[in-house]
C-alpha cells in the first residue's frame, strides 16, 4: 500500500476508480468491449513487463503462454465443469509452468538467442495444440463456456467488464508490488548486469525462472479472461505477430515501468481500433488489401518511431510531465 | 529407398533457401552485430521485384537482374540511414525490436503493392530438371546450390582478402577501435546492409523463378534462424552447410513421421524443436565462435 502515499494519491485513486466501474453507466457496448479487451491486454503486458521490462528476458512468445493459459481455462470449464475461481488460477498456473519450461534455456543463452528460444515457444505451443486434437479441437477451436460466479452467468458486456476490471486492478496493483519486493529488485540486477547480480549473491537460476514463471501466469490468466470473453478459444487469437504487438506495446509505454504497460497497451488498442474504423474507409478508396497493409505497416512504423525519438516510451513522457508540475516554476531540479 | 532418397533430395531444395536467407543474415550479423528478423522480407521483396520488372514490365532478365539489384541497394540504403542508424549505440533489445518493425513495415508495404497473392514468372528462368532414375531433382535444388555456393565464395573471398571486407569484420569486433583506425563505421554499416539486401533480392528472384513468390516466404526467413544457430552466428560457410542439413531432417522428419502424427504439420515447428536442442546443447553452433564473457 506504500505505493499511494499521499492524500492526493488516494483521492485521485479512489476517483479513478469510480469513474471506471460507472463505465458501463455511460457507455454503449462497443465502447465496453474495447475497454474490456484493453483491460485483458494491461494484464498479459503487465506479465510481459516483469519478464523482459524488469528481468531483462526477452520473450517474443508472450502469445503462446496466453494461449496456454487460454485453452487450459476452456478445457477445464468446458470437460470438467470447474467454476471460474478455479479455472483461471489454474490456467495463470499451466502458463506459468510451460513458462519455466521454455525459461530453461535462459539460465545458457541471452540475447538474440534467447529471442529466438521464445519464438520458438511461440511455434511449438501452436503446434502441439494443433496436435492434441482430441482435447483442444485443433483448427476447429474449442468452445468455452461463459464465466458464472455465484450462479450467475456473466453474459452481457457490462458483467464482463466489471469482472475483468476487478482482476485489471489487482492484476496492477499486484505488478507494481512484485517489483517492489526482494525478488523484484534481484529482476533488474539481473536485467543491469547478470554476471553482476551472480557475484553480489543473487541466484541466477532461481529468480530468472521466477520471473518467467510470474510473466507466463499473468500471460496465462489474461489469456483465460479473452477465452473466456469470446466463449470461444482458437489459434488466430494467438499469433506471432501477437505476441511482436505485446513487445511493441512494451516499447511504446516503456520497459520497466508498470504504468508504462498500462500507457503501451490502451494505445497500442486504441491505434488498433482507429486501424479497424479508417482500414474499410481506405480499403473502398484504393485497394482492397489496403485494411490489411494500413494495420501492419502502422503498427511498424509506430515501433520504429518509438524506438528512435523516444526510446524510453511513454512512462517516460509521463515523468517528465509530473515533474514539470512539480518543479514549476523552477524548469529544472536540483 | 527411392522415397528416402526423393525426401533428401527435395529437403536439399528447402535446405538451399534456408542457406540462401542465412547467408544475409550472417553478414550483417558479421559486420554490425545486429540481428536482422526481416532478411526473409528482403528475400519476399526481391522475388515480387522480380515478378514487377519481368512480367507487366515484360523486361528482359538480365535487365530485370540489374534494376533488381539496384533497387536492392537503393532499399540498404534508405533502411540502414533511416531506421538502423539513429540506434548506434542502443541496446540488443531496441535494436532487434526495429528490425522485428522493419519486417512488419516491409510485409505490409509487400501486401499493398502486389496485393499479397502469390506470383510466378515461370519459364523466364532457364528451368532444368535432372532425372536420376526414378527421382527427380527439382531446378531450384540446382539453381539455389550454385548461387548459394558462388554467393559463399565470393563472401568468403571478399572478407578475407578485400580492404573493405577487413575492415568490416573488425568494426563487428570493435566499432570504437575501428574508427580510431580512421575506417568509417557508418559507411560500412551501410555496404554491410546493401550487401544483405542484394543477396535476399537475387535469391528472391531465383526462387520467383522456380516456385514463386507469396508473403508467407517471409516466414520461412524465421524458420532460417534455425539454421542460423545451427551453423554458429558468424559463419557464412556454416549457413549453407546448416541450410541443407536442417532442410534434409525437416524433410525426412515430415516425410516419416507426419502419417503418424494426426494434426501432422511437423514441417512448420521441426527448425524450432532443432533451435532449442541447438540452444540448450550448442548455442554457439557447429562453427560458431564460442564467446566468454567478463564483466
Amino acid at each position: 500500500m506504500a505505493i499511494f502515499r499521499t492524500r492526493l494519491h488516494w483521492g485521485m485513486l479512489f476517483a479513478f476508480l469510480i469513474l471506471l466501474f460507472t463505465c458501463p453507466l455511460f457507455f454503449s457496448d462497443r465502447i465496453l468491449t474495447i475497454l474490456t479487451i484493453i483491460g485483458i491486454t494491461i494484464i498479459s503486458v503487465h506479465g510481459l513487463s516483469i519478464l523482459t521490462g524488469y528481468c531483462g528476458q526477452i520473450s517474443i512468445g508472450h502469445a503462446g503462454f496466453m494461449a496456454i493459459g487460454g485453452y487450459a481455462s476452456a478445457i477445464l470449464s468446458a470437460k470438467l465443469g470447474w467454476p471460474f475461481w478455479a479455472t483461471l488460477p489454474s490456467a495463470a498456473l499451466a502458463a506459468g509452468m510451460a513458462g519455466l519450461i521454455f525459461g530453461l534455456p535462459s539460465l545458457k543463452i541471452k540475447g538474440f538467442y534467447l529471442i529466438m528460444a521464445t519464438i520458438a515457444a511461440q511455434f511449438i505451443i501452436i503446434w502441439l495444440i494443433l496436435q492434441l486434437y482430441g482435447l483442444t479441437g485443433g483448427t476447429d477451436g474449442l468452445a468455452a463456456p461463459r464465466l458464472k460466479i455465484a450462479g450467475l452467468v456473466l453474459k452481457s458486456k457490462s458483467s464482463y467488464f466489471y469482472l475483468v476490471m476487478i482482476i485489471t486492478c489487482l492484476a496492477t496493483f499486484a505488478a507494481k508490488n512484485i517489483v517492489r519486493t526482494r525478488a523484484g529488485r534481484a529482476f533488474i540486477a539481473i536485467r543491469d548486469n547478470e554476471l553482476a547480480a551472480e557475484v553480489m549473491g543473487i541466484n541466477l537460476w532461481t529468480y530468472k525462472l521466477l520471473a518467467f514463471f510470474i510473466g507466463c501466469a499473468f500471460a496465462g490468466l489474461a489469456g483465460a479472461l479473452l477465452v473466456h470473453y469470446y466463449a470461444f478459444a482458437c489459434i488466430d487469437q494467438f499469433t506471432f505477430m501477437n505476441s511482436v504487438w505485446y513487445l511493441g506495446m512494451l516499447i511504446v509505454g516503456g520497459m520497466g515501468s508498470t504504468a508504462g504497460a498500462i500507457f503501451g497497451a490502451v494505445s497500442l488498442k486504441l491505434l488498433d481500433e482507429v486501424v479497424t474504423i479508417v482500414g474499410p474507409i481506405l480499403s473502398a478508396a484504393v485497394a482492397p488489401q489496403a485494411a490489411a497493409s494500413l494495420g501492419l505497416i502502422m503498427r511498424g512504423l509506430v515501433i520504429i518511431v518509438f524506438l528512435i525519438f523516444e526510446p524510453r516510451g511513454l512512462a517516460h513522457r509521463w515523468e517528465m510531465i509530473k515533474a514539470y508540475f512539480r518543479l514549476w516554476p523552477l524548469s529544472y531540479q536540483e | 529407398m527411392t522415397f528416402f532418397l526423393q525426401l533428401v533430395i527435395t529437403g536439399f531444395s528447402l535446405g538451399m533457401v534456408y542457406a540462401l536467407i542465412a547467408i544475409g543474415f550472417v553478414i550483417i550479423l558479421k559486420c554490425s552485430n545486429v540481428f536482422n528478423i526481416a532478411q526473409g522480407h528482403f528475400v519476399m521483396i526481391g522475388g515480387y521485384l522480380g515478378f514487377t520488372f519481368l512480367v507487366p514490365f515484360g523486361l528482359p532478365i538480365w535487365v530485370s537482374l540489374l534494376l533488381s539489384i539496384v533497387a536492392a541497394i537503393i532499399m540498404g540504403l534508405l533502411i540502414e540511414r533511416l531506421t538502423l542508424r539513429p540506434l548506434v549505440g542502443q541496446s540488443l533489445h531496441a535494436v532487434i525490436m526495429m528490425t522485428i518493425a522493419l519486417a512488419t513495415v516491409l510485409e505490409g508495404l509487400a501486401t499493398l503493392i502486389w496485393g499479397g497473392e502469390y506470383k510466378a514468372y515461370h519459364g523466364v528462368l532457364p528451368t532444368v530438371t535432372l532425372n536420376l532414375g526414378k527421382l527427380s531433382v527439382p531446378p531450384e535444388t540446382l539453381i539455389g546450390l550454385i548461387v548459394s555456393v558462388a554467393a559463399v565464395a565470393i563472401l568468403m573471398l571478399f572478407f578475407r582478402y578485400t580492404k573493405i571486407g577487413l575492415a568490416m569484420r573488425a568494426t563487428a569486433e570493435d566499432e570504437q577501435v575501428v574508427q580510431s583506425a580512421g575506417i568509417r563505421v557508418t559507411t560500412i554499416y551501410a555496404i554491410s546492409w546493401v550487401i544483405a539486401c542484394v543477396v535476399g533480392v537475387i535469391g528472391g528472384i531465383l526462387l520467383g523463378g522456380v516456385s514463386g513468390v507469396m508473403i508467407p516466404l517471409a516466414d520461412v526467413g524465421i524458420k532460417a534462424f534455425a539454421v542460423v544457430l545451427l551453423g554458429g552466428l558468424n559463419s557464412i560457410g556454416g549457413a549453407i552447410v546448416a541450410g541443407i542439413i536442417l532442410g534434409v531432417a525437416e524433410n525426412i522428419a515430415a516425410g516419416y513421421l507426419d502419417p503418424l502424427l494426426s494434426g501432422g504439420g511437423l514441417a512448420n515447428v521441426f527448425p524450432f524443436i532443432v533451435m532449442i536442442i541447438v540452444l540448450i546443447f550448442r548455442p554457439y553452433g557447429l562453427f560458431g565462435l564460442v564467446t566468454i564473457e567478463r564483466i
